[in-house]
């Protein structure tokens, strides 16, 4: 064996490894820093941690309008679906891992109530909000936004087919529209859950689980997610279900990011089906800086962030003051009466009807 | 010099190489054993111990409730029984590919090793995506099926099946299996099955009384990774099994993020946990027999295809490639050119219009984020995973074993109990799970560091340990046998070990997504945000992204490749 051979393996090693740490250091100086204003650097900043879900998103320039008028940054800290972010907060309850917990709604409500996970904060702008938005007069927590979900329906099919859109909930198990629905797993899905509990609402607790039995006869589709539901199974994009449970905002998102933008939404929502989702903010117990933390959830309920929220998470602002965008007021739909069931029967019964769904529907 | 001279000197030697040095060489392997306490056993504990003491007191009631309940029983059951079937069937498929590629010379064999490396990358609910376009009843296999004439008007549809389960198993490790097995199999020295065949064994009795053993750690270490990966998977499961299918991993996932019933998903983890100890304890009784061969540069195994037999092996072995692996991909590329009006970038150029995107950050941020931290881990990996499989292969290493042993436990365990576990054990800086941004990389090499034990062992291993003890007699430090000996032999293999740890990384999502901040998301993280949205343009950009991960990985993946060590070769 020759004596360079080591060396240039070892070159070559050393270059593999220089290769590995430069791709590894390039990164490390950049983005450390979040380009809002919080994180500039002054000394007496206080920065304030709003833990959220997955979808939440706000524009820009509304966080750094809030930073601006108060002197407060926010850090924006997503802890994965709304039910995974709720037991995480509560699995950290007096140790919480922020100081304001934004994305809870009514059907995980009560379980952080009954851990005593906010501290009550009675907002400013409540005046400006609907009361039945409002839970109860403790005002642990403070409505942000809401929205329904819906069945959504394919325009294009139903008019090809020559059929007419299902009037209720009654109507879908009719032979007539045997194998056309998609509705997700309510044991994985918060939109699933939303619509089991709109038949547990329209039916009643004796008669829901005959729906599904005749619904599960009649070809339910059942799929574990949202996305999958709707990007797969949906005529719209192609699959064989022209009706799918997703959200009455979901038409004015079709119409908003297409282009060029219809005149009209090529999906409708079926109005006699949706079940209200309402999300909450509150003050999480424990925090170190709870009036900055009250200051952050008075922004919340002003017109710079409440209309903000349509475009950036398609759900619709609590407060009466709150301008919707053009889209929205074209075409979106607010159903006149949706289910609605108080988040204390909510949490009381959610776990054992989603066994005796499971039980109905799956096995 | 007489023998009992140099016998003198070799005993002399080797106590040197033992005692010299022992601040180092004797504590190096504290450092994959305080990895492996702080960042994974302390996490668990603290989520277990929650759930099956809530009140600091242990309360196993609950704990007999779930392991008595038939339900239980029925998803333990499906869990194993799925897992054993999809290494199996991916060892069977895989195991012709392993020695097509390490041994036959054909164009394009670079880009055919990087690109199995793809899926191992991609999110679960991309791929889903794709398995459902290809197993549905409108899938171009149903087109092809109703062209062949005389053909009964048959239409495959696989969606929610077992089957669409165990495809997806073998498209994501595929080269788990290739990769390894074929790493080693590039390095056996040809001439031994030459040997046999010439004393006249016929081909398979040369297979499988020569190679087949010699490959035998390999294989068991391969399809060991492989069995605990599909033993807990959840993506794949929960998407293409139908909601009617649970892994215990599912279970744990719904009892700890749905139902937060911690005493149920500690009761769950325990059991995942056991059954993964059990599957470690019977790999470790196959890899027991050690080999020790004479490891080749790969230039004298590889030769081009002689036969037509040889060549028609080649080409089956593609065209699994192509079946298996190409086409769920290429269905992701179209659809991320798909338009309503016929194929264009209108997708990827949303994706770069801040306006048009519902992501919060410009997607060359998430690529940026996505190789940081994929490369941090695989830096990681490499070290904790090096010094350990170095303290494995020394003689008097039963503690050692049981250390690479316990290194594969983290692959065997809930990625939801392991991201809950660091919520509830890292409050307070330096280990703050909101604060400490490394600790995403440090939570990818919890996944990625058995790939590095399992690829750089049998390379270890197979050092005739003579070669040390020469280099010892010659008066070579412990440092500098390792330096000298091992590591020329190994660099090329600990190339390998990075680029999987890197996939491993990149593609990491159950335990990353509870803990990468939001100014810090990676490429899986903002695929998932895109497919959580309305319209159907986010769908096209969520495929834009996915096809930009691939293209990523393929670049890192090609260039590790392309790092060619000394003789060795290729790898």
């Amino acid at each position: 064996m020759n004596t360079t051979a080591p060396l240039s393996r070892r070159l070559a090693l050393c270059l593999a490894l220089a290769l590995v740490t430069a791709a590894c250091g390039n990164g490390d100086a950049p983005s450390e820093t979040t380009d809002t204003p919080a994180d500039a650097g002054s000394d007496d900043l206080v920065t304030i941690r709003l833990v959220t879900h997955d979808s939440f998103n706000a524009s820009e320039d509304v966080l750094a309008a809030f930073t601006q008028d108060t002197g407060i940054g926010v850090e924006v800290v997503p802890l994965g679906d709304a039910g995974s972010l709720v037991n995480q907060a509560i699995l950290r309850a007096g140790d919480p891992p922020g100081d304001v917990l934004y994305g809870i709604d009514n059907t995980f409500l009560s379980r952080a109530t009954d851990a005593e996970l906010f501290t009550a904060y009675e907002a400013e702008g409540l005046d400006h909000v609907d009361p039945k938005f409002v839970p109860d007069a403790k005002h642990a927590v403070t409505p942000i936004d809401f929205g329904d979900v819906c069945i959504n329906y394919d325009r294009e099919w139903f008019a090809d087919n020559d059929l007419a859109v299902p009037e209720n909930l009654d109507a879908l198990t009719e032979p007539d529209y045997a194998g056309l629905l998609a509705v997700q797993n309510p044991a994985t899905s918060s939109p699933g859950l939303a619509f089991l509990l709109a038949s547990v609402e329209h039916f009643g607790e004796d008669a829901y689980l005959d729906f599904w039995q005749d619904l599960r006869d009649n070809d339910v589709l059942v799929t574990n997610d949202w996305s999958q539901a709707y990007y797969e199974e949906f005529t719209l994009v192609g699959g064989e279900r022209p009706l799918v449970v997703s959200y009455a905002s979901s038409p004015p998102a079709e119409v908003y990011f297409a282009d060029p933008q219809p005149d009209v939404a090529p999906t409708g929502v079926m109005d006699r089906s949706c079940f209200r989702q309402i999300e909450y903010a509150g003050i999480l117990a424990g925090t170190e800086y709870e009036t900055e933390a009250q200051q952050l959830i008075d922004f919340l309920l002003t017109p710079t962030f409440q209309e903000d929220v349509p475009l950036n998470m398609f759900v619709f602002p609590v407060t009466t003051d709150a301008a919707l965008p053009d889209v929205f007021a074209e075409h979106a739909v607010i159903p006149d009466d949706p289910f609605e069931l108080d988040p204390d029967t909510i949490g009381a019964q959610r776990d054992t009807w989603i066994e005796a769904w499971t039980a109905t529907v799956l096995r | 010099m007489d023998r009992d001279g140099s016998a003198l000197i070799i005993a002399r030697a080797r106590t040197a190489a033992r005692s010299a040095g022992p601040a180092v060489v004797r504590a190096a392997p504290v450092v994959p054993i305080a990895f492996l306490a702080v960042f994974f056993v302390w996490p668990v504990v603290r989520i277990v111990g929650t759930g099956l003491a809530p009140e600091g007191t242990p309360a196993l009631g609950a704990f007999v409730e779930v392991l008595t309940d038939p339900i239980t029983a029925r998803v333990a059951w499906f869990t194993l029984w799925q897992a054993v079937a999809s290494t199996v069937l991916t060892v069977v498929i895989a195991l012709p590919g392993a020695y097509a590629f390490s041994r036959l010379k054909f164009r394009g064999a670079g880009i055919v090793s990087a690109g199995v490396m793809i899926p191992f990358v991609l999110p679960t609910v991309v791929v889903a995506s794709a398995f459902l376009a290809l197993l549905g009843p409108r899938s171009p296999i149903n087109d092809m099926l109703a062209l062949v004439p005389g053909m009964p008007d048959v239409s495959v549809d696989l969606r929610r099946t077992v089957t669409a389960i165990l495809i997806a198993h073998v498209f994501f490790n595929y080269a788990v299996i290739v990769r390894t097995v074929g790493g080693l199999w590039a390095h056996l020295d040809p001439r031994m099955e030459a040997a046999a065949r010439l004393l006249g064994a016929s081909r398979w009795r040369a297979f499988s009384d020569v190679t087949l053993p010699l490959l035998r750690p390999a294989i068991a270490a391969s399809a060991a990774i492989v069995f605990l990966f599909t033993f807990t998977s959840f993506g794949v499961v929960l998407l293409l099994g139908g909601p009617q299918r649970a892994t215990i991993e599912v279970e744990i996932h719904r009892a700890t993020t749905q139902l937060l019933d911690l005493p149920m998903a500690a009761a769950l983890a325990m059991l995942q946990l056991t059954a993964v100890v059990a599957a470690l304890a019977i790999y470790g009784r196959l890899a027991r027999r050690r080999t020790t061969q004479s490891l080749v540069a790969t230039a004298i195994g590889v030769r081009r295809p002689r036969t037509r037999a040889e060549r028609a092996f080649l080409a089956a072995n593609l065209a699994v490639i192509a079946l298996l692996l190409a086409a769920p991909l290429l269905v992701l590329i179209e659809r991320s050119f798909a338009t309503e009006t016929g194929w264009d970038t209108d997708h990827y150029r949303a994706l770069f219009t801040p306006d048009a995107s519902v992501l919060s950050i410009a997607p060359w941020q998430a690529i940026r984020n996505t190789i940081v931290f994929a490369c941090g881990a695989a830096l990681i990996a490499l070290i904790v995973g090096g010094i350990a499989a170095t303290a494995a292969t020394r003689p008097d290493s039963r503690g050692a074993q049981l250390l690479d042993r316990a290194l594969m436990v983290p692959l065997g365990t809930s990625a939801v109990t392991v991201g809950f576990g660091f919520l509830l054990a890292f409050r307070h800086p330096p280990l703050d799970v909101f604060e400490a941004v490394w600790l995403v990389p440090v939570a990818q090499a919890l996944i990625a560091t058995p790939f590095v034990v399992r690829t750089l062992l049998p390379v270890l291993r197979s050092i005739d340990p003579r070669l040390r003890d020469a280099a010892a007699v010659l008066g070579a430090t412990p440092g500098q046998v390792w330096r000298e000996v091992d590591l020329p032999i190994v660099s090329r293999a600990a190339l390998v070990a990075a680029g999987f740890a890197f996939a491993v990384s990149a593609g990491e999502f159950g335990a990353t997504v509870f803990i990468a901040r939001s100014d810090w998301p990676t490429m899986p993280v903002a695929i998932f945000r895109l497919l959580g949205r309305p319209g159907i343009t986010h769908f096209g950009q969520a495929m834009a992204m996915s096809t930009l991960l691939m293209a990523v990985t393929a670049a890192v993946i090609i260039a590790i490749d392309r790092v060619r060590v000394g003789q060795v070769g290729r790898f």
